[in-house]
């Protein structure tokens, strides 16, 4: 694109765009995360229907981000009309294009159902009705690799306006007014993290955005990346422009291959449209950003650490402070976001801080994106106004557990959380109420959990995690997690003792307490959250030598129930160790003495005939 | 030349240093001021970290060998000697967790006879686990080199890996 010398002629560009997307049938199919179910294939039986029938002047793909309804993978939205079709394949490109888009009929086997009604317009469906989408807009309606397509749809205009009409100052007074707080989890607030950094003596000054998003059960920083990374980079030239940063820095996960080469895409277009880089649009102001890879190290999701990374090192925190604004990055004043912070940033100059603060509760401002996931109907990313209950997330929107088992708990805020039992469906969710009650908002993974989910288990798992990724530096991280997991494991496997809870907790307490970073700071939430709501779970597996979700496979055992089993034999075939006895068409039984309770002829059993005890 | 071999399937003889410094000479990322990218960008190369490279490094970017040494070992996604030539990550986030990726990990191992962290011995695949791939909505997922694959079970792990196989034969 032609470089863009100011930002008027960002106006015209975009005016001009617009003008010419006029009436043409616009098909978005995403192509990230429904690319593992087949969605680049989809995109192209469009493109061979469209040329086949000769229809490129009045019909065209976009290959789009995530529209959020994973579940309904691969999913594909028809414009002007706003269809929503789930479930798509290469197969279905042809109906598509004969009945929706030219004849504008809907075809109801792809359309999403309610009591097997069709839904077919996208507002319709309560997975999106009961949404905000503010800062996922844009993903799922551009081509993240296409900077005219954002542009069109109003990318840039935030820093535009901001690097010819605003001060620095009044810039942060702006974040300070609107609200908005760390997406990442600390929830600390902007306007005054960017005040330090502003006011801290020290040239240059860096500006980071944190993509090192490894919570397991988050994905909203891969998604805005991968669906809008454009709207990422506007954030960071705003960030910069107030903290007054010359250079700043993309630090990704090398997990997220497609955010790495749509953001690498997006960082040379915009610099090539002068977007980025030396005089942005002629406004005499110089900034550029720099892409880092990450190399599979969760600790670099803390800034510290991950200031390390880009220096080179191995990525271990350091004691705070001094704060990464005072000495950050080669020891020079730093600023440093997540990811959906910075997307954040373009919408409150947007809309406005005043309007900004409207959206969310008292203490948290704006929306926030959630990671559905576990045990729910509608997976995927949802954004709601903050303040919004679990009820409405989960059921609303997420529709509920499938084969409507009860709702036990949901794990907020991955390792560094804890599981919110259904004692707080109706609790307003923001970064104060949740913390209230042991778990954290943090990036905002949200799992789902049903009465299969053991939550010994859950801790256990998270302990697991958290000590397999203590960078094992400081003392109380290192040994006390370790020793967390092994009274955890030996509870899972029926070995617990009487007093193991307490030792946990205790423990627990104490590498709260002393840890020299976040990631100690809070690896044992998942433990004392799931002590402090479920504790029976903890003594049945220590005093009654049971799981009572049949999860932890020491403490369960299989039976085939004979009045059901048919005596097919399948699970006689697939038992690795040959526990299974039983003639032809009569009932099989399993030897527990040498069942090693693999699971595999539950998993195989056609009738339900096989049963765990 | 390392390329070729492991796309012919054999295992990679340890590359010559006229191999080692011609990378070295033509890194786009400055060891000095971005050591991490300059690692990728060999391993890229080479499939692992060659000794000679790291000594490479060492030297010209005036960084002491214990440092860099240090650097390779802290990060999961470096490797000292040659391994698979596609990567398997099973994911063990949450999701896949309580979706039962357990199970997915144990018939990979099963069907390809290593453990996590090991490569088979034509060097065709290497197994690793990993925190979560943020593709949970799959779930229980895994990856191979830069392609996903979703809503695994045992029978379809086995089905995926033997598409590799056939493909290289």
């Amino acid at each position: 694109m032609k470089r863009l010398e100011s930002p008027d002629a960002l106006r015209k560009l975009r005016t001009d765009l617009a003008s010419r997307a006029g009436q043409e049938a616009v098909i978005r199919v995403c192509s990230t995360g429904c690319r593992a179910l087949g969605a680049l294939d989809v995109c192209e039986a469009f493109e061979r229907e469209i040329e086949r029938r000769d229809l490129g002047s009045r019909v065209r793909v976009v290959r789009t981000g995530c529209h959020g309804f994973c579940a309904g993978a691969v999913a594909v939205v028809i414009d002007p009309q706003g269809i929503f079709y789930q479930g798509v394949t290469a197969a279905d490109a042809e109906d598509i294009i004969a009945e929706t888009v030219l004849a504008g009929e809907v075809v109801e086997r792809l359309c999403f159902t309610v009591d097997g009604e069709p839904l077919p317009l996208q507002k319709d469906i309560p997975f999106y009705k009961h949404q905000m989408r503010l800062v996922l807009r844009n993903c799922g309606r551009v081509d993240p690799t296409s900077l005219e397509d954002s542009i069109a749809s109003g990318a840039y205009t935030s820093s535009a306006r901001v690097l010819s009409s605003m001060s620095p100052d009044a810039l942060i007074d702006e974040m300070f007014a609107s609200g908005l707080r760390g997406r990442g989890g600390a929830g600390f607030p902007t306007g005054r993290k960017w005040q330090f950094a502003r006011a801290a003596q020290g040239d240059p000054k860096y500006i980071i955005c944190n993509a090192d998003e490894g919570d397991p059960g988050a994905f909203m920083d891969r998604a805005l990346l991968e669906g809008d990374p454009h709207l990422v980079i506007e954030g960071m030239i705003v960030g910069a422009y107030a903290i007054g940063a010359a250079k700043g820095f993309i630090y990704v996960r090398a997990e997220y291959p497609i955010a790495i080469e749509h953001t690498r895409a997006a960082l040379i277009q915009a610099h090539e449209a002068g977007l980025l880089g030396e005089n942005i649009l002629g406004t005499g102001f110089d900034f550029d950003i720099e892409l880092r890879i990450g190399a599979g190290a969760f600790v670099c999701g803390e800034e510290t650490a991950l200031i390390a990374s880009i220096e080179g090192l191995r990525g271990m925190p350091r004691p705070r402070p001094p704060f990464p604004a005072n000495s950050g990055l080669y020891g020079k004043p730093t600023n440093i976001n997540n990811v959906e912070t910075w997307a954040n940033v373009p919408r409150v100059i947007e809309i406005g801080a005043d309007a900004y603060a409207q959206i969310g509760t008292d203490g948290s401002k704006g929306t926030k994106i959630f990671a559905l996931a576990g045990k729910v109907r509608n997976t995927g990313l949802v954004e709601v106004p903050m303040g919004a209950t679990l009820r409405e997330i989960v059921f609303d929107i997420g529709g509920g557990i499938p084969d409507d088992r009860p709702f036990k708990a949901a794990q907020m805020g991955g390792p560094s959380g804890g599981c919110v039992p259904d004692d707080y469906l109706d609790l307003p969710i923001d970064y104060d109420s949740v913390k209230k009650i042991g778990a954290i908002m943090g990036s905002g993974g949200l799992i789902v959990m049903d009465d299969t989910t053991c939550m010994v288990d859950i801790a256990r798992f998270f302990t697991d995690f958290v000590q397999s990724e203590s960078c094992g530096k400081c003392v109380p991280c290192r040994v006390g997690t370790k020793r967390m997991l092994e009274i955890l494991t030996r509870i899972c496997s029926g070995d617990g003792q009487p007093g193991d809870v307490e030792r946990l907790d205790r423990l627990g307490r104490m590498v709260l307490a002393t840890s020299l970073c976040g990631l100690g700071q809070t690896a044992p939430n998942p433990v004392l959250s799931t002590i402090r709501y479920f504790r029976n779970e903890y003594d049945a597996h220590i005093l009654d030598k049971g799981c009572p979700a049949g999860a932890c496979q020491a403490l369960i055992g299989y039976r085939i129930l004979p009045d059901v089993c048919t005596g097919c034999g399948l699970c006689l075939k697939t038992c690795p160790v040959s526990a299974i006895t039983g003639e032809k068409k009569q009932p099989h039984a399993i030897n527990p003495a040498i069942c090693i309770k693999c699971g595999a002829c539950y998993e195989k059993c056609r009738f339900d005939a096989i049963v765990i005890e | 030349m390392a390329e070729e071999a492991a796309r012919a399937g054999a295992a990679p003889a340890s590359p010559s240093n006229a191999d080692v410094e011609d990378v070295l000479d033509n890194l786009s990322a400055p060891p000095k001021t971005n050591l991490i990218g300059a690692l990728q960008e060999i391993q890229e190369r080479f499939g692992y970290l060659p000794r000679a490279a790291l000594g490479g490094i060492s030297r010209r970017a005036h960084i002491p060998l214990s440092r860099v040494y240090g650097v390779v070992t802290f990060y999961a996604q470096f490797y000292t000697e040659p391994h698979g030539r596609h990567t398997i990550l099973c994911c063990r986030g949450t999701a896949c967790h309580v979706r039962g990726a357990a199970r997915v990990l144990d018939s990979v191992k099963q069907e390809l006879g290593i453990d996590e962290g090991e490569s088979t011995p034509d060097l065709m695949f290497y197994l690793e686990t990993v925190a979560c791939l943020g593709t949970c909505f799959l779930a229980p997922v895994m990856m191979i080199d830069s392609e996903y694959f979703g809503n695994l079970t045992p029978r379809k792990v086995e089905t995926i890996l033997r598409q590799y196989r056939d493909a290289s034969q």
